[in-house]
């Protein structure tokens, strides 16, 4: 039943966004006004209604019913409640309703409480919304269909990838879902202000505080990502550049681009037809990354699986609503004037480098990941890997952050270098002294060296802005620019700390047998077989030594799962102040049972807890700069009610 | 203010260059769509005479399977499946199909249970005129098999002449039909 | 009031255009060098790779090739694609499914006959994905795509 029930609010949804989309278009002509009253009404529902689809798919897996085919194939009576919650998900049908949820969420919102625009570009807004969801209902409905029924009933589902059983990654894609598809908020915003060519600071006013939205769930969820990856998978690395991290990565550059580029657009009424372009390219690269992903293109090795017609199906989406977009951008552009003038040595010139670069770095990742097509077309197989990424990347990162330690502290519109030179000395001196520092400790490496040595600086000149104000009255965005650019520079010293300091050791250790790495000492004390809900592991119980201090015991483990059978190594790992230790057991060595020797792999990282630490600051800023222009709104209202309230007053008393 | 018309602007056609370029990378994707992949490696005992094993029976009703139970002088499939792998109850109907149009089919259940399988025939039918016990995967390691479903068309000498990997679908029983016939060559 | 407003437009535009195609030929002249190709073991002692250089290599391994060397974490293994025949040597931890007649990519570099790997990919996993589940959740995919290409 609930199954149905959630079918058919799935199908009113989507004649709603139908609605939503033909009521914002006659809206927007002479005659139609009328329909235009209905618009936000019918936005609202619509999100009520496919919100109510999502709960209906939930409740189905949380009671594990297996006559719905998705449940089957992804679900198991025998797993833990947390964990059939996020199998809900944790699949393509049930993603790509979650997808048109926060899509279909997210209009209702804006419908809700947005007043600062003009009308008519609300329409346009609210009409653009619902054309980009109404394709993916399509998608939903016609081509993944997460409500199927299946028959016969099986007496069993068939579990959910052992690798999605861990508690952080069950929310992780729906915090990096919520950032992808809250860009689409933005998309929608840019189309109408193109429509109705009302593009000023009050757009950038109205998109800021959405694009700050979905920017810090994606900050959130690439850096949930990035830690999942790190100890689950076991190879102690913490970013792979694969197409699926490149595909979150793309969209946050684009919205950091945007991002700063709206506060260029609200403050000073300038990059108006860029902040535009990149309203439209924010979400494009989510969807982009997204189609990547699902359309299997990128991922060769089950050929036989690979289902053309669902590709084909977002393709097309794709080509409407990306091409569509940047056809309405070619045609408009032109007549949204690009505005204010601005000296280059001035905040908007930092902006605009800072813009510069994190396109630079975008085009570089896009054109990696989809490197591997092109050559696979020409019938040669490559692959990409961090060789590529990381100096191209860096060569645009490094200049971006020397610049970070100035831009904040110029003024907009021209500044002198001069008025504040010896401030932003500090800073620089930091980074010169910084790269002295590192190659005496032996840093050789180019990277890593020039990260060490431009970290200090940024977090020495992010706190700069604070200079001189009485800390408690600086105004909360401020804060938010300030905690997000320590960030930064925290997780700058966490990356460069991993790359240059890492001690690794692969060693073979009988019971009773010790190693070393790093500062730690590591005895392996004994291996156990240890059974779980649905798992059976040897475990090992490892005790381990910092330095001289007291011993520690810590138990990586290799896990069986029955249902699917398959195995994985999940590590262990032991968190200091400085840094971690992280150790994974492999197999017995001579295949012997009870006589060999079992592998272990150490590694002693340094530091590296700061790279999710600042990456957590970073969406913390983002967080704080939210609820600033959250805050300032609502006082606007309240203000403005105050003011209407005592006009009528006013002339109520007039009147008598 | 500055008037507007004073202002270098970059030139019209440069507002088109999203679009090109996006337009370039459809038409990627594009090719990447259409080209097949073939990508999956094959068993290196393609044109090989199987491995010597003998296997004991997995269900009641079937006996188990051998090596010299495969070379009969006539065609045969060997397929690799196990109840709890989800494309083989896909591929169930299909393999009744071709057993129902006179194809010897032998299988060999992978890491089974008893009682599991017994379920698995008993709900989707049982097209196998004999089913092995592999509860180590060591036959299906042998014969170069990586995963579960696949299928073996065998000749009548007991050499293997064609791996399909993944479920047999509905549409490829003409193919696997073929390989038979190509096989009693 | 130190340069044109005009001028300072042209220098934005200018630096902005320099960056950008500064990015592209960077990218074009990374992925000359840095991709790393795809060889079985015929296409690699056709037309082996500088020494230097990480590749990747697909094939199977041979039955009765694996032996762990004295150290205990050593591997040696040949990886065949049924014509021709590489010996591979791996310090590390094995994936769960790297047994002798499996599927394997390996990650590194070819010196001296040996294909040495930083990095073994095992090939699949037991649970085929069916044609109905092949969009992958993003996880899968990335552990996926970190066994492929």
């Amino acid at each position: 039943m609930l199954a149905e029930i959630g079918l058919g609010a799935l199908w009113l949804a989507a004649s709603l966004a139908g609605l939503q989309l033909l009521a914002g278009s006659f809206g927007l002509t002479k005659g139609g006004e009328g329909l235009a009253g209905i618009v936000r009404p019918v936005a609202i529902m619509q999100g009520v209604l496919v919100a109510l689809a999502f709960a209906a798919l939930i409740m189905v897996f949380v009671t594990t019913d297996l006559s719905v085919k998705l449940v089957a194939e992804n679900s198991h009576s025998a797993k833990p409640l947390i964990y059939k919650i996020a199998g809900a998900w944790g699949n393509h049908e049930g993603s790509m309703l979650l997808w048109v949820t926060v899509m279909g969420l997210a209009g209702a919102f804006v419908a809700l409480v947005e007043r600062r625009l003009p009308e008519n570009t609300m329409l346009a807004t609210l009409a653009g919304q619902a054309f980009v969801s109404l394709g993916f209902y399509a998608f939903l409905l016609f081509a993944s269909n997460p409500f199927v029924r299946m028959s016969p009933v099986p007496d069993e589902g068939a579990g959910l990838n052992p690798l999605l059983q861990d508690p952080g990654l069950a929310f992780h894609p729906p915090t990096l879902y919520v950032g992808y598809v809250g860009l689409s908020i933005a998309f929608s915003f840019a189309i109408g202000a193109l429509v109705t060519r009302q593009v000023g600071p009050d757009f950038a006013r109205a998109m800021r505080p959405w694009v700050l939205g979905a920017w810090v769930f994606l900050t959130m969820g690439i850096t949930a990502g990035s830690y999942w990856a790190y100890y689950v998978l076991g190879w102690g690395g913490w970013w792979f550049w694969d197409p699926v991290e490149n595909a979150s990565l793309m969209p946050w550059l684009a919205a950091t681009a945007l991002l700063h580029s709206c506060g260029v657009l609200a403050a000073r009424n300038a990059l108006r037809a860029w902040t535009v372009m990149l309203g439209v390219v924010a979400f494009s690269m989510s969807m982009v990354g997204t189609f990547l992903v699902r359309s299997g293109i990128l991922t060769s090795v089950h050929a036989f699986a690979v289902d053309p017609k669902r590709g084909s199906f977002i393709l097309i989406l794709l080509a409407i609503y990306i091409g569509g977009a940047l056809t309405l951008f070619a045609l408009r552009a032109a007549t949204v004037t690009e505005g204010e003038r601005f000296a280059i040595t001035s905040r908007e010139g930092a902006l605009v480098f800072n813009n510069v670069m994190l396109s630079s770095i975008l085009g570089i990742t896009l054109l990696g990941t989809l490197y591997p097509l092109v050559t696979e077309a020409m019938g040669l197989k490559v692959s990409v890997g961090p060789p590529y990424f990381n100096p191209t990347s860096a060569l645009f990162a490094m200049p971006m952050f020397v610049v970070l330690m100035v831009g904040p502290l110029l003024r907009w519109r021209r500044d002198r270098m001069a008025r504040v030179g010896w401030v932003v000395a500090l800073p620089l001196g930091l980074t010169l002294a910084g790269v002295v520092v590192g190659y005496a400790m032996g840093v050789r490496h180019v990277l890593p060296l020039l990260a060490l040595a431009i970290a200090p600086g940024v977090v020495v000149a992010s706190v700069l802005p604070l200079r001189g104000r009485n800390l408690l009255r600086a105004p909360l965005s401020l804060w938010g620019m300030v905690v997000a650019h320590l960030g930064l520079g925290v997780a700058l010293f966490g990356m460069g700390c991993d790359s240059a300091f890492t001690a690794e050791r692969l060693v073979a250790l009988r019971v009773g047998e010790q190693s070393q790495v790093g500062p730690w000492s590591v005895r392996l004390d004994s291996v156990s077989p240890v059974a779980g809900p649905n798992w059976t592991a040897m475990e090992g119980v490892l005790k381990v030594r910092y330095a001289n201090g007291a011993a520690q015991t810590i138990t990586p483990h290799s896990r069986s799962f029955w249902v699917p059978p398959q195995t994985m190594a999940v590590s262990a790992l032991l968190t200091r102040w400085n840094g971690q230790l992280y150790t994974v057991l492999g197999e017995e060595t001579d295949g012997k049972v009870g006589t060999g020797r079992w592998q272990l792999r150490l590694w002693w990282k340094p530091f590296v807890p700061m790279i999710w630490l600042g990456g957590l600051l970073v969406a913390l800023g983002g967080a704080l700069a939210l609820l600033s222009r959250v805050m300032q709104d609502l006082k606007r209202r309240t203000a403005r009610t105050k003011g209407d309230e005592r006009r009528a007053r006013v002339a109520q008393l007039e009147q008598a | 203010m500055m008037a507007g018309d004073e202002k270098p602007r970059a030139p019209r056609w440069t507002l088109w260059l999203p679009l090109a370029l996006f337009g370039l990378f459809v038409v990627l994707v594009v090719v990447g769509l259409v080209r097949p992949k073939d990508t999956t490696i094959e068993s290196h005992m393609i044109g090989k005479p199987l491995p010597v094993f003998a296997l004991r029976a997995a269900a009641d009703g079937r006996p188990g399977v051998a090596t010299t139970d495969l070379a009969t002088g006539k065609p045969q499939l060997l397929n690799i499946f196990a109840s709890w792998c989800i494309p083989c109850r896909a591929e169930a109907p299909v393999l009744g199909e071709l057993a129902a149009k006179g194809v010897v089919i032998n299988g060999i259940a992978i890491r089974d249970r008893r009682e599991d399988l017994a379920t698995f025939l008993k709900d989707l039918g049982n097209p196998y005129q004999r089913i092995g016990a592999d509860d180590v995967s060591s036959v299906q390691l042998a014969i170069g098999s990586a995963g579960v479903p696949e299928t073996f068309v065998i000749d009548g000498k007991g050499v293997i002449r064609y791996q399909h990997i993944g479920d047999i679908r509905p549409d490829q029983i003409p193919l696997i039909l073929q390989k038979l016939k190509e096989a009693e060559q | 009031m130190a340069i044109k407003a005009k001028h300072q437009r042209l220098v934005l535009v200018g630096v902005a255009v320099v960056a950008l195609i500064g990015a592209a030929l960077l990218a074009i002249w990374g992925l000359r060098n840095q991709a790393s190709y795809f060889y079985v073991p015929t296409d690699i002692l056709a037309k082996p790779p500088e020494a230097d250089r990480g590749v990747r290599l697909g094939g199977m391994v041979a039955r009765g090739s694996m032996k762990t060397a004295e150290d205990g974490v050593t591997v040696n293994f040949v990886v065949t694609d049924g014509k021709a025949s590489v010996p591979v040597r791996f310090a590390g931890i094995r994936p769960a499914l790297f047994v002798e007649g499996s599927g394997v990519v390996a990650e590194g570099r070819f010196q001296n006959g040996t294909f040495v790997a930083d990095n073994l990919l095992a090939k699949h996993d037991e649970k085929y994905v069916p044609r109905e589940m092949q969009h992958m959740t993003a996880e899968q995919a990335r552990q996926t795509v970190a066994e492929t290409q």
